[in-house]
């Protein structure tokens, strides 16, 4: 294929690029951000897969079979640990306005200027390897698609590899440094990482579909086929080539990397808008990464079956369909391994890039006696530096590449450079967790951690590359045969990365834990200890509590922040702070705590250290003695205490309140319903009161009247007086059931027995009215725990209802005994006109009349339903009426049994 | 002679109303639901309608809004006879048009008298 058409492929492909960035940046002016959400989130992090992912996993698995999943298991397992772990850095730094890994290290260890340089210089000498195998896989991958010999031969002028890598610095130098504050979220450089997440997820399933199904028939096809060849034939099986030593390391090593490597420190933590994304991206990555990982194996073998050994297996994804003439295919898959590859050099060398120049370059210039921080030229300086930085670690990359890379698989590389990120681990992870690192520890672990990384994978790597001698391999450092590279002090039997990370990581963690105890600890340190361990009960007050002592003038603090800020933005930020605080505004003598606040604000645009150098070159600061910072701390913890009582308190006053608002509503409630009882009881009492008034008025005022009628007016009033008194008993009755005086004076009683002498009782009025009382009783006898008296009143009351509402002559009364797994059920049945359905709860109501204000419950019932209705409730049992009108009436009580 | 319907669901007040009504010169009718008053309101056009308010079926108000709503009956004078005592239930009968509203328990001379007024006039 021509070398321009891919060329201009890849130009215009950036173009693409650019306009998504461009565009993001655009709608995040309008105030809608593209990337605010989890699914951006997720993809962002998807920048971990990266040419290694696209061409070398395939390469990887020609030899070592279904192991290349270890390195997408590794952060999968790491996804669980993302909220308790990711989500406190991410916390730490959005409130410290902490920009890069160097940055979080050099400020939890007390805002320390060497460990800063440290990490920086660590994080540039590990990563730039895997810089350099990104740019190997672009050039060999263009070397494939235009069938042209390997550039490593010609002059930098003629190769194309060097090109790349100035598109690359120029799309950098564009997106990742257009401000100056370095806390500032690249809006349109996350968009278009996502974008470049797809593009790569896309290319790679189209290169796996099309070799899978269109060049063979399908997973079935290829893996039967590969079944034939012995050589394939073992990579089905997981742990062939692979010990359980390597297996192990590699896992954890994958794990620590896709926290530590800086661009997914840059991505998770420093582009993080919101901490609650990070629980979708925990299972959205992984699913990511599983979606890019089900063609690898097919790839590999589809590969391992169409060409034998001529072909480098890194690269079959595009050799296979190049070798079935699919031009425009192989062109697109280009495309998806140049994105996946320029998605990891951007972020990564942006990461890089801000902490060469926030945590190395700019407090060396910062403290050189010659600096003057003079308004424009200072931001200038710093976008300089961190251009410079760019170009510096590109090229440096670039140099890689030429020299050292061409000798090594991809992923070789790569891991090379997981073990020098997994050193950081301890100092963050133990800095996170634990309040007793120090400072020295940090250092010394870092060092010997580097040191032992140097010598055991960085040293060997030399030596194929011809710039060591063999020998040091053989015969081990200066001759001592216990300082061999590949099998320090004897242990031989891992493999060298195994070997070398074990070493690094074993020694970077005893000293870490070691001097970090026998280390004397500064002010300083024990202060960010404690902000960073408790980030989450601090994050809230630590702002308004500064460890800080001395004598600073705010005008000269306002003038270094307008320097590196602008002059709005500077002025507004100090107001805004001081007002919300209630800080008093005094320009001579600055607040200590506005002289922290301006310190944080100018570390989220140079870093820490340097912001520590600048404040401090404008304040008289006094050295704080450890006392000091205690009687700090104690106060912020007593202060946190205090708000927490308080807090408790008011919830206390807020549930007191609550109940008494229940209460009151409660007694308003029976107020009403008091109220309402008494009106019905008033309102029953008249109507007797009424007939008996009448009838003695008439019979007084007509003493001439016959004597048989005057006798049916003074039966009427001896009836209506005794109803009276019935009434006036069952009032005082529900009163004393519902006040609860009245207890229960449960003994076990003879149902059969309490039926009959009910039956008994009433029979004569059901005489009069000739109707039938029908028992159907079983013969065994049947015993409840149950206030005799009190049940008789209800068998009464419902019996004594029933006669009255039958018919005289035609009526049959039927009453009877049922056993269920519940206890006991009484039914009295009679064939009256019915009770129709709306009515069915209402006459067990006392208050029937009151909310019913014109209809009149079934005459004669008065109080005597609601009566029953809170006997049988008192005994835990029910009452209720099966009815339809004109039907005749069923009323069932249960008594449970014990 | 003048003629008067007394509606009254309790047996006792029936047979108290019914004697006096008699005694005073009227002719009387009873109904003891509100079911029977409308039937007997139409058959029997009375001048004055002796009035309970709760009954199990019809209750008074609808009965005294039917009289004042039908152009046969609206002459018919309407004497509530009720234990509701709230001011606003006293109120609703007056607005349905009724002659006189009393709460029970009642004098019955008292009543005797207003009866008589009412049907004078």
């Amino acid at each position: 294929m021509n070398n321009w058409l891919v060329i201009i492929s890849a130009l215009v492909y950036l173009g693409i690029l650019f306009g998504v960035a461009y565009f993001a940046e655009y709608k995040y002016k309008k105030g809608k951000s593209l990337i605010n959400n989890p699914y951006a989130y997720a993809l962002s992090l998807a920048v971990y897969c990266t040419a290694w992912t696209y061409y070398g996993s395939v390469g990887r698995a020609t030899t070592n079979g279904a192991d290349f999943l270890v390195y997408y298991l590794g952060p999968t397992i790491m996804c669980a640990l993302y909220w308790p772990v990711l989500r406190k850095i991410i916390r730490i730094c959005k409130t410290q306005r902490i920009n890069s890994l160097a940055d979080f290290i050099s400020t939890r260890y007390g805002k320390n200027f060497t460990l800063g340089i440290i990490v920086a210089v660590f994080c540039v000498a590990g990563v730039i390897p895997y810089i350099a195998l990104q740019l190997k896989a672009i050039s060999t991958s263009f070397s494939i698609l235009t069938s042209s010999v390997s550039s490593s031969e010609v002059g930098f002028w003629q190769d194309n590899t060097f090109y790349f890598t100035i598109l690359i610095v120029v799309f950098i130098i564009l997106f990742g440094t257009r401000s100056v504050d370095a806390s500032e979220k690249h809006e349109g450089l996350v968009a278009a990482i996502a974008f470049e997440s797809i593009v790569k997820l896309i290319a790679f399933i189209v290169a796996g579909v099309f070799i899978t199904w269109f060049i063979f028939d399908g997973f079935g096809d290829i893996f039967s086929r590969a079944e034939k060849i012995s050589e394939l034939k073992k990579l089905f099986v997981i742990g062939g080539n692979t010990s359980y030593s390597s297996w192990t390391s590699l896992l954890v090593l994958s794990m620590l990397s896709v926290i530590f490597l800086p661009r997914q420190f840059q991505v998770s933590v420093v582009e993080n808008i919101q901490e609650a994304h990070v629980k979708k991206a925990v299972w959205l990555f992984p699913l990511y990464l599983f979606i890019i990982n089900i063609f690898v194996l097919p790839v590999a073998f589809g590969g391992k079956l169409s060409f034998g050994a001529g072909v480098d297996p890194d690269t079959y994804v595009l050799a296979l369909p190049l070798h079935h003439q699919q031009y425009l295919l192989g062109l697109f898959i280009f495309i998806g391994g140049f994105s996946a590859a320029s998605s990891m050099i951007i972020v990564e060398t942006i990461a890089l890039a801000t902490m060469l120049s926030n945590s190395l370059a700019l407090p060396v210039l910062f403290s050189s006696t010659g600096f003057k921080a003079s308004a424009k030229s200072v931001r200038q300086t710093i976008l300089n530096t961190r251009r410079l930085s760019i170009i510096l670690i590109l090229f440096l990359a670039y140099l890689y590449d030429k020299t050292v890379a061409q000798h090594f698989t991809l992923v070789s590389i790569g891991l090379i450079s997981f073990a020098a990120v997994a050193q950081f681990a301890p100092s963050v992870i133990g800095g996170i967790f634990w309040k007793g690192a120090s400072k020295n520890g940090a250092v010394a672990g870092l060092v010997i951690g580097f040191v032992t990384w140097f010598f055991t994978l960085v040293v060997p790597s030399m030596v194929s590359a011809g710039l060591v001698s063999e020998n040091i391999l053989h015969n081990g450092l200066f001759g001592i045969t216990w300082l061999k590279p590949f099998a320090l002090f004897g242990l031989d039997g891992l493999d060298s990365i195994s070997h070398g990370f074990f070493w690094s990581l074993f020694f970077n963690c005893c000293a870490y834990f070691f001097v970090s105890v026998y280390s004397v600890k500064k002010a300083q340190e024990i202060y960010q200890a404690e902000i960073f361990v408790d980030i989450f009960k601090h994050s809230s007050i630590q702002e308004n509590n500064a460890i800080w002592k001395g004598t600073a003038d705010l005008s000269a603090l306002n003038s270094l922040l307008e320097n590196f800020m602008g002059k709005e933005k500077a002025g507004k930020v100090l107001l805004n702070f001081a007002t919300r605080y209630k800080i008093p505004v005094d320009a001579k003598r600055a607040d200590p705590r506005i002289v922290a606040f301006a310190e944080k604000v100018l570390g989220g645009v140079i870093g820490s250290a340097s912001a520590r150098i600048m404040v401090s070159s404008v304040t008289k600061e006094e050295e704080l003695k450890i006392d000091e910072v205690i009687h700090i701390l104690r106060e912020s913890q007593q202060m946190m205490e205090l708000n927490k009582e308080l807090r408790r308190k008011s919830a206390e006053l807020q549930r007191a309140t609550d109940q008494l608002t229940s209460v009151n509503e409660q007694l308003k409630n029976m107020d009403v319903m008091k109220d309402e009882f008494l009106y019905t009881v008033t309102h029953e009492l008249r109507t007797p009161l009424t007939s008996i008034r009448a009838m003695a008025e008439i019979v007084h005022d007509n003493p001439d009247i016959p004597d048989e009628q005057k006798q049916k007016f003074l039966s009427g009033i001896i009836k209506e007086t005794e109803r009276l008194s019935h009434l006036i008993t069952q009032v005082l009755n529900l009163e004393r059931y519902e006040s609860g005086r009245q207890k229960l004076n449960a003994s076990s009683v003879l149902l059969n027995v309490l039926i009959d002498d009910s039956v008994e009782s009433l029979e004569a009025l059901a005489h009069e009215k000739n109707i039938r009382i029908v028992k159907q009783l079983p013969d065994s006898m049947f015993i409840v725990q149950c206030d005799a008296p009190l049940i008789q009143q209800v068998l009464n009351n419902l019996l004594s209802n029933a006669i009255k509402f039958v018919e005289p002559e035609k009526g049959v009364i039927k009453i009877s005994l049922h056993q269920n797994a519940d206890g006991m059920q009484i039914w009295v049945e009679d064939n009256g006109k019915g009770i129709s359905k709306e009515l069915h709860e209402l006459i067990f109501d006392k208050f029937f009349q009151a909310k019913n204000q014109t209809l009149k419950k079934p005459q004669g019932s008065g109080l005597g339903l609601a009566i029953c209705k809170k006997i049988i409730e008192m005994h835990g049992g029910k009452i209720w009426v099966e009815s339809e009108e004109d039907k005749g009436s069923r009323f069932i009580f249960t008594l449970p049994s014990d | 002679m003048q003629k008067i319907l007394v509606v009254d669901d309790d047996p006792y007040i029936l047979m108290s109303l019914e004697f006096l009504m008699k005694k005073d010169g009227y002719e009387v009718k009873v109904a003891r639901n509100g079911t029977e008053a409308l039937e007997l309101i139409n058959i029997e056009m009375p001048s004055l309608v002796l009035l309970d308010i709760m009954m199990p079926d019809v209750d008074g108000y609808a009965i005294c809004k039917y009289i004042k709503e039908t152009k046969r009956l609206k002459d018919i004078k309407v004497v509530f006879l009720s234990a509701k005592s709230k001011e606003s239930d006293i109120q609703k009968g007056y607005d349905l048009g009724a002659s006189l509203y009393i709460t029970k328990p009642f004098s019955t001379r008292e009543l005797m008298k207003q009866v008589k007024g009412l049907m004078a006039s």
